[in-house]
């Protein structure tokens, strides 16, 4: 089975530009939902045995001034409290005067004072700059033997753009989700994308690998050809192996739990975007460039 | 090579039967007990190596505090820090806390981690409150002879033996009494909440430093009452559970150490004074952290408090088994309907893979998390991906009937550089998350690279060898389940 690729780079191009601009739209206009790792504070969340309304809860606590109190309620029994950070006397309070609502078993307790709050996020910067930093010297070391017929620079410059669309996605997905069902961002989810990184800049750099192979073994095809036929090949190899990883994913996203539940989403994310952008954009934009290249090679050809 | 082939194997095959007897070592020991009541074979169980649980997955307390070393000097701080960590080491252990962690983290942090402690107030209270000063009665004989009566067997034996060669016969365990002096004490209502004041004194003759303590109204009456019960009895006076001053000479206070000078007379002012070894500034410290209530170093408020409940705790380790398990009968499968016998194999090389690492986990040991054990899951879908990569290329070789061993060669060879390179920058992320991660991004970061080391060496010699085993004698017939 042959698929050809390249006839429909336009479709991918339109699909993928569409994507890009409903992420951004989504980062700029919601935001992202930092979590508690990132903005210090509390996070408590406690088992009713009869669980009250939100806004019964809201009363509650109204007179211990604790300022903008976020109340999630989870399942059918369990509710989620984020507040500023609080000291211990305060949590004990908090939970003396739920208590009178209805029976409470605390189930988890978090508190992020300012000053780790603050490290944390220098951590994470840190983090995602070395990891960033080690990509882009990866990329240039893998790429430095691949030539013909663009150069490694091209194809590190490419790899980088196919990064950033898959990092941006994934963070638009995000944002959606903080939006709607006030999913957290937190740090485990930064760990989660800059694994992904790694992972996908491999695959990117699997694909170009084929392409390089080939071009090696059969000099005389032409080049938009020889994309297709690799792509052909790594498709079913694409697939598959994405997919095993993915697997285990969805089972830890259906059956592990909470607290894995969103890190396990952006694994899956990453790895989803990252084999899409490898086929379906930077195999594009690959091709499109050589025959930008040759264009413009011709006109000079055709003008001297 | 046939040859290098099966002693790779057995090596391979015996190390895994020892991991996952390692890992899970019921089925053995049920075989032992079996044979040993019918035939009388002394047999040991196999080795116990118990997992270690993250606070995530048994429930407990997590506690970080920054220490105010503003006023201690450059080259003091680390022992200052030492310090504390330790006093409140014994802290904890006087409240019987399982397996506690208390870490110095960088310069002036300290972490403290009390896996099934459910109150966190209570958990920050015993950190934070003041030095805990008790003055200890001996024991009557009567509660002597009780507290014979519930040490362990070995130490009545150890106690037997003792009086045995000093006193050249045997006795029972009712006479311990009689032939050795055991001090023991039992706690009075006296104890540092009494305590008006601590200061030093300076005894009239030596010179000697001393520590003199004051009690309030209550405990002055108190005083008088235990001392005048006690006259020519020892009292002893602990600190933090233990001796309050060094009395072996060695000076360090240990549990060898027991200050218990005798009452001479009822003392009705409500001084006491403790005399002996100790140099101006041990003196100095003990007499700081009366008064203060306060720690070597103060702390204050935890600045980070995690709690999780245990039934969070529970829950959550079931859940990740679960998904485990799942997962791994998911990728099975499909390894298996998309390859036939290669998946086959692979699936058993994938169970050795998992055992391995598991034992590896219980041996290094790691200290599981929920985070932890995503990053084995997400690894062995990896591993997968490894073996699926070697499969496919293996499927091309044959395509063009170069013939079957041809094919593996060729189908390990290209596949290697792919599987390698995505190891290697997947174990590459790992060490960076584990340098610039804390807590939840290292539990993951460990596991992950773990996995992925164990991973290359599984698909190297597990797998390889696996398919040149089976490749032997198979005639055409057999290719189309190898297709």
């Amino acid at each position: 089975m042959s698929f050809p690729f390249a006839k429909y780079s336009k479709t991918y191009y339109i699909f993928s530009g569409l994507l890009v601009l409903a992420s951004i739209f989504g980062l700029v206009r919601f935001g992202l939902k930092f979590g508690i790792d990132f903005t210090g504070g509390s996070l408590l969340e406690m088992n009713f045995e009869s669980r009250p309304e939100n806004s019964v809860i809201q009363e509650k606590l109204s007179k211990l001034n604790l300022g903008d109190i976020v109340i999630q309620p989870i399942g059918d029994k369990a509710v989620i409290l984020r507040t500023k950070a609080i000291d211990d006397n305060m949590h004990k309070e908090i939970i003396t005067n739920l208590s009178e609502i209805s029976k409470v078993e605390e189930v988890r307790f978090e508190t992020i004072g300012p000053s780790i709050g603050k490290e944390l996020r220098q951590k994470a910067l840190l983090l995602i700059g070395v990891s960033l930093l080690l990509t882009l010297i990866y990329i240039t070391v893998a790429f430095l033997k691949i030539s013909r017929p663009l150069s490694s620079f091209q194809y590190g410059v490419i790899s980088i753009v196919t990064l950033c669309f898959d990092i941006l996605i994934p963070l638009g997905v995000f944002s959606v989700l903080g939006k709607f069902y006030n999913v957290q961002f937190t740090i485990p989810i930064v760990a989660a994308l800059l694994t992904v990184l790694g992972y996908t800049m491999n695959d990117k750099i699997v694909v170009f690998d084929r392409v390089r192979e080939n071009l090696m073994k059969n000099r005389g095809e032409n080049f938009y050809d020889l994309v297709n036929r690799s792509l052909n090949e790594i498709l079913i190899r694409s697939i598959t192996t994405g997919s095993c990883t993915i697997f285990v994913l969805l089972s830890i996203f259906f059956f592990g739990g909470d607290t894995l539940k969103y890190f396990a989403l952006a694994l899956i994310l990453g790895i989803l975007i990252g084999t899409y952008s490898s086929l379906f954009v930077a195999s594009p934009l690959l091709v499109s460039w050589v025959g930008w290249k040759n264009r413009r090679l011709t006109k000079t050809l055709k003008v001297g | 090579m046939r040859r290098k082939n099966k002693i790779t194997l057995i090596v391979v095959l015996v190390l895994a039967i020892l991991a996952g007897n390692l890992s899970y070592p019921d089925y053995f020991n049920k075989g032992v007990d079996f044979l040993n009541n019918k035939f009388k074979t002394g047999l040991p169980y196999f080795w116990e190596v118990p997992f270690r649980l993250g606070l995530d997955l048994r429930g407990g307390v997590h506690l970080e505090y920054e220490a105010d070393l503003n006023n201690v000097k450059e080259n003091e701080r680390a022992g200052a820090m030492e310090a504390l960590r330790d006093v409140i080491e014994r802290r904890i252990n006087i409240y019987g806390v399982s397996e506690p962690l208390i870490q110095i983290q960088g310069q002036n942090r300290l972490v403290v981690e009390l896996p099934g402690v459910k109150d966190v107030s209570q958990a920050i209270e015993w950190i934070g409150q003041t030095p805990w000063l008790e003055f200890r009665e001996e024991m009557t004989r009567e509660e002597k002879m009780q507290y014979i009566d519930v040490m362990s067997q070995e130490d009545i034996d150890q106690l037997l033996k003792i009086i045995n060669e000093k006193a050249g016969k045997e006795i029972k365990k009712e006479e311990i009494l009689d032939y050795i002096y055991l001090p023991l004490f039992k706690p009075t209502e006296l104890n540092g909440s009494y305590l008006e004041k601590a200061q030093i004194v300076f005894d009239q003759t030596t010179n000697r430093p001393e520590i003199q303590l004051i009690f309030n109204k209550e405990g002055i009456d108190l005083f008088a009452k235990i001392t005048e019960r006690n006259i020519q009895k020892p009292l002893a006076i602990f600190l933090d559970g233990m001796s309050i001053v060094d009395t072996d000479g060695d000076g360090k206070i240990t549990g060898n150490d027991l200050y218990a000078p005798v009452v001479q007379d009822k003392i009705s002012a409500g001084k006491a004074v403790i005399s002996g070894q100790m140099t101006l500034d041990k003196a100095k410290e003990i007499t700081q952290r009366l008064n203060s209530g306060a720690l070597p170093v103060n702390i204050g408020s935890p600045v980070s408090q995690r709690v999780i409940g245990p039934t969070l705790g529970e829950k959550s380790l079931q859940q990740s088994l679960k998904a485990g398990i799942i997962g791994f009968l998911a990728v099975i499968s499909f390894m298996i309907i998309l390859f036939r016998i290669p998946g086959f194999l692979a699936s058993i090389a994938l169970i050795i893979y998992i055992t391995l690492t598991v034992a590896l986990f219980k041996l290094i040991p790691v200290t599981l998390t929920l985070p932890g054990i995503a990053g084995f899951i997400l690894s062995v879908g990896m591993a997968v991906d490894a073996n699926i990569l070697i499969f496919s290329r293996m499927r091309e070789e044959l395509k063009q009937s170069r013939g079957y061993l041809y094919a593996i060669e060729e189908g390990f060879k290209r596949a290697w550089p792919a599987i390698r390179d995505g190891n290697l920058v997947t174990i590459l992320v790992g060490f960076i998350l584990f340098a610039f991660g804390s807590g939840f991004v290292q539990g993951f970061a460990l596991t992950l690279i773990i996995g992925n080391v164990i991973s290359v060496l599984s698909a190297v010699f597990v797998t390889q060898n696996f398919l040149r085993l089976f490749s032997g004698d198979k005639s055409k017939r057999w290719l189309w389940l190898w297709k």
